[in-house]
């Protein structure tokens, strides 16, 4: 792809378990994305986006980040974690699937939502994952 | 597009503290040459600056009662948070009368016109399918908060009029019917506990006016006070359900239902406002958003404190019926033209161009000690970062910037001090430690 500019990277840390600061990343971004002037509908996917992978970090991983990688034609998300890793992906895309602990989905997360809305929300979605071995997963999302 | 503004400093009083552009909710305000400077297209009027500011420099302003000699026949419209001010010292009826003494003719309640709002979202709610959570537009500064830093959510406002321009078009209909006046000779007045209302009623919505003049409550309170002892006796025409309006939950709980969501205190509503744009919250039907604390009791320009106010409020309602009798028909007045975005952040109006000064913000403010201690006259880091790229300050203004730059240039001096021209013989003695120094 063409590209006049060097496109604007960020970097943010996703600790596990910690609900405090979960949602800060997502945020940022969006902040970010607000600040450049991509048109509402485009940040509020990102938003959502963003948000439900920052929160799978937060809920199932042991940490990880999430990282933007902006030009005025595409953004792209990628949240790459150290943790269980995906067994079954198609499974996990599956509205209302979820391997959330119960004390998490008592606290009102992991209600199988995170991946089904993702893919809503994003034009390209690869989603790379294996028992033990972490999961990373690119969201693409054009400006158009 | 020319925005008019209530929220104002006055420059004598200003000290030039950094109290207020901390805790400005759009990053609205900067203090430089030693005084605070609103940025006019930011400010939301919400008043969180009067608020803080220790020496009040921020002030409102709004019409006084100087203004309804404009008019024949002058209405008033008390927010439903009004009386609650003047509570112990007379009974609701007595209350509402006192604004007959100070030059109005006649009182039409805003608690009367947010129960016909209230009727209309109840039955806008029920047919709804659209994109939920639907957010209250009762509270201006809110608004624009959701313009200015929620662009997004806009389309998720609930598309009906305030109940202070309903009563403003209701009181004008029934002057109209009352004394046979043609429009332009009836005078509607809304008493505001707040600058946003103030601004709110300045401006117009698709032609279809608002109140003639906003008067804040605080530029009023003394007077009320003096008329209220032989204030003659108003009836009311709202209900307990009108006059909650005035505090938080009391839109919720007039509009009735099982997933509507109060917030209130600006910074909780951007709790709640980036939740909701983070995709959170949709299995609420309803979020009542007030930028004060409290709601309209809390709103800056009001005397009492917000929580007193409160309970005054409540105890005063309690003789009236949960409902007003017969609500009026609202007809068209309803109406409002749909709220758009100011994307007044944006960094550039060009995308490349914007995504370029990005870039530039980030290793700015990388460079920038973190402290957000305002001093540059900036609430934050970020914002001086900011402030920098649009060029309207420079790296400088950092008080550790340039003590750092001062270090390295005056280590530069004793370093050049140091040096001897060739012709010159090392001074005598005591020079060891400075020809180690030299030597490394």
């Amino acid at each position: 792809m063409k590209e006049s500019l060097p496109a604007l990277e960020l970097a943010i840390p996703v600790r596990a378990r910690d609900f405090l600061a979960g949602g800060d990343g997502a945020a940022r971004i969006r902040q970010v994305l607000q600040q450049v002037g991509f048109p509402p509908g485009v940040i509020r996917r990102v938003a959502i986006a963003a948000y439900e992978a920052e929160m799978n970090i937060v809920i199932h991983s042991l940490g990880g980040e999430l990282k933007g990688r902006i030009t005025p034609e595409v953004i792209t998300i990628i949240a790459r974690d150290a943790g269980p890793g995906i067994p079954d992906i198609d499974l996990a895309m599956r509205e209302g699937y979820s391997t959330a602990p119960r004390e998490i989905q008592e606290m009102g997360f992991g209600a199988g939502m995170g991946l089904p809305n993702i893919r809503r929300c994003t034009d390209e979605l690869e989603i790379h994952s294996a028992p033990g071995a972490g999961t990373t997963i690119k969201m693409v999302i054009y400006n158009r | 597009m020319e925005y008019f503004h209530s929220v104002r400093l006055e420059q004598d009083k200003c000290k030039g503290c950094t109290n207020c552009i901390k805790h400005c909710p759009t990053e609205a305000i900067r203090v430089r040459e030693g005084k605070a400077h609103i940025i006019q297209e930011r400010c939301i009027d919400c008043g969180e600056c009067i608020r803080i500011c220790p020496n009040h420099a921020k002030i409102a302003v709004g019409d006084g009662l100087e203004t309804l000699a404009l008019y024949r026949y002058r209405i008033a419209l008390p927010a439903p948070a009004f009386v609650s001010q003047f509570a112990g010292r007379a009974g609701l009826e007595q209350i509402l009368g006192s604004l007959l003494t100070v030059g109005f003719d006649d009182v039409y309640e805003v608690a009367r016109a947010a129960e016909v709002v209230a009727r209309t979202t109840r039955r806008f709610l029920a047919g709804y399918r659209g994109k939920r959570p639907l957010i209250s537009q009762a509270c201006p500064a809110v608004v624009g908060l959701i313009q200015v830093r929620f662009p997004s959510l806009v389309e998720q406002l609930l598309p009906l009029t305030t109940p202070m321009d309903l009563a403003a078009r209701l009181a004008r209909e029934k002057g109209r019917a009352d004394t046979g006046l043609p429009d332009e000779a009836i005078g509607t007045f809304f008493i505001s506990p707040c600058p946003a209302k103030i601004t709110a009623g300045r401006q117009q919505h698709g032609g279809v006016p608002g109140p003639d003049g906003v008067i804040p409550l605080a530029a009023i309170y003394g007077d009320i006070l003096k008329g209220l002892a032989a204030a003659p006796a108003y009836a009311c025409r709202a209900g307990v359900a009108g006059y909650g309006w005035g505090q938080s939950g009391g839109e919720n709980a007039s509009i009735g239902g099982q997933r509507l969501l109060e917030v209130d205190g600006i910074h909780h509503v951007i709790e709640v406002l980036t939740r909701i744009e983070a995709g959170d919250f949709q299995d609420i039907d309803y979020i009542e958003a007030q930028a004060c604390p409290g709601g309209c009791v809390g709103g800056a320009l009001m005397v009492r404190n917000p929580y007193l106010a409160r309970l005054e409020l409540r105890q005063l309602a309690r003789c009236l019926p949960a409902n007003a009798g017969e609500l009026p028909e609202p007809g068209n007045n309803l109406a409002t033209t749909p709220v758009q975005p100011r994307p007044v952040l944006q960094l550039d109006a060009d995308l490349a161009a914007a995504l370029e000064k990005m870039h530039r913000l980030e290793t700015t403010q990388a460079l920038l000690p973190g402290l957000d201690c305002g001093s540059c006259g900036s609430p934050s880091c970020r914002t001086l970062a900011e402030d920098i790229v649009r060029g309207e300050a420079q790296d400088t203004d950092c008080v550790f910037v340039l003590r750092e730059r001062v270090r390295v240039l005056a280590e530069e001096v004793v370093e050049l001090a140091r040096k001897l021209p060739p012709s010159m013989a090392k001074p005598e003695g005591g020079s060891n430690s400075e020809n180690q120094g030299n030597s490394n």
